[in-house]
């Protein structure tokens, strides 16, 4: 065992494991991928609920100033994206359900996939227009 | 690299050999690894003539016997059948052996580039070799093998086509490693046992002549076990014998949970 050897082994251990190439993963991958993100997003709202509603209980007057912080146009983005996140976990929720629970699941993971993402679209489209339509005639239009 | 020139002749075997009729020229893109001359992994091109027909095996063995005999990789039946030269081939595990080159060439005469890197969560030793210890380890820690009590029987054990067939799809598996190195929960926590492991518990724990299920979803009942896999589908995916890895993992969960 020579110095050589022993600095070897340390840049085999520094080098190992992750190459830092971006796997070409299943639709599944991404799937759980999105999962993951918009878990973290909504577990965040939620915590940040928490905090918000709980300032009522300490003054309910600094509870109605963030609460009209809330009605800026970014804030409404913002909604948007979180039902989006909350819509997409939830769809997704239930495609992991199946495909662990239902003996058929892993063989149609890709269309339950497909689907869930068309539902989305399809809620998310109208829904989107609905949350959206009252801050921007209110930012444009002056009604 | 000049200083080495001499050393990369090494094992080659001299002229290059008559280019066929109907190559085209490929870009091989290599992640290389040499632990005595790199600190970090790095890509190296090689320009190879290809046949349509050729599998990215024949270009990796084109650049070790004519360009560079450092190039290190595994392989041994060269007819998928050994499981010895998995690798990640454009982003997603393969057999070396099995992808052809019509599959990977870019429509529209535009030139092809392949990129060859070795399968991830292993560690590499050089170039595409990485060290196989820790997916055998977990292999072997599922009880790959017949368990049986009581008398042995003095004829062979009888097993009806259809017990058979219950666990026909994870006989398949031929250890290669595609599976458990393309799993994210894998690069992440070498420790989770892997799908291949799975797999390999699955064709016992289901198979009629074996009396050591609950021994092995004992062990698969494990943190490390079946409960790590988040059902990203990679594994069924990269499976190079088209097992439905991801659905005898799923088959292992409902037992340890309706089954005792
Ligand atoms: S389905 Fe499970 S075992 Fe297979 S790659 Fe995904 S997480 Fe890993
Ligand atoms: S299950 Fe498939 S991918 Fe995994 S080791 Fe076995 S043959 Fe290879
Ligand atoms: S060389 Fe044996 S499986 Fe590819």
């Amino acid at each position: 065992m020579t110095d050589s050897a022993m600095a070897t082994e340390q840049v085999v251990a520094r080098g190992s494991r992750s190459n830092g190439t971006l796997y070409r993963g299943d639709p599944g991958m991404w799937s759980w991928v999105a999962h993951r993100i918009t878990g973290v997003l909504t577990f965040f709202f939620l915590f940040a609920h928490v905090l918000d509603t709980a300032l009522v209980r300490v003054s309910p007057n600094a509870y109605d100033q963030v609460i009209e912080t809330y009605k800026s146009p970014i804030v409404n983005l913002l909604e948007v994206g979180l039902v989006g996140a909350v819509l997409y976990h939830a769809l997704n929720g239930i495609r992991v359900m199946l495909v662990d629970f239902w003996a058929k699941g892993p063989k149609y993971q890709k269309p339950m996939l497909w689907t869930l993402l068309v539902v989305w679209v399809l809620v998310m489209v109208p829904g989107a227009y609905f949350m959206m339509v009252r801050t921007v005639s209110e930012m444009f239009g002056g009604s | 690299m000049t200083a080495t020139v001499s050393e990369e002749k090494a094992g080659s075997r001299g002229d290059l050999p008559p280019v066929p009729d109907g190559a085209v020229t490929v870009t091989l893109k290599i992640l290389r690894f040499n632990a005595e001359v790199d600190s970090e992994p790095r890509w190296e091109s090689f320009n190879v003539p290809a046949l349509p027909t050729d599998r990215v095996l024949n270009l990796l063995h084109y650049v070790k016997w004519y360009v560079d005999g450092t190039l290190t990789f595994r392989r041994s039946c060269a007819h998928g059948i050994c499981g010895s030269d998995a690798m990640q081939i454009n982003g997603v595990n393969r057999l070396g052996c099995k992808v052809l080159v019509k599959d990977l060439m870019s429509g529209g005469g535009k030139p092809t580039t392949i990129t060859v890197a070795p399968i991830k969560g292993l560690p590499v030793h050089k170039d595409l070799l990485v060290d196989m210890e820790p997916f055998m380890e977990a292999f072997k820690a599922v009880k790959p093998f017949l368990i049986t009590y009581g008398n042995e029987p003095t004829r062979e054990r009888i097993q009806s086509a259809h017990d058979r067939e219950r666990f026909d799809d994870t006989t398949k598996c031929i250890l290669c490693a595609c599976c458990t190195t393309s799993c994210p929960v894998f690069w992440n926590e070498g420790s989770y046992f892997g799908p291949a492991a799975i797999v390999n518990a699955h064709r016992f724990i289901f198979d009629s002549r074996d009396e050591g299920a609950e021994e092995r979803l004992d062990i698969l009942n494990d943190a490390e076990g079946v409960w790590r896999c988040r059902t990203t589908f990679n594994c069924t995916d990269a499976c190079p014998r088209g097992i439905q890895v991801t659905k005898a993992i799923q088959e292992v969960k409902r037992a340890l949970l309706f089954r005792r």
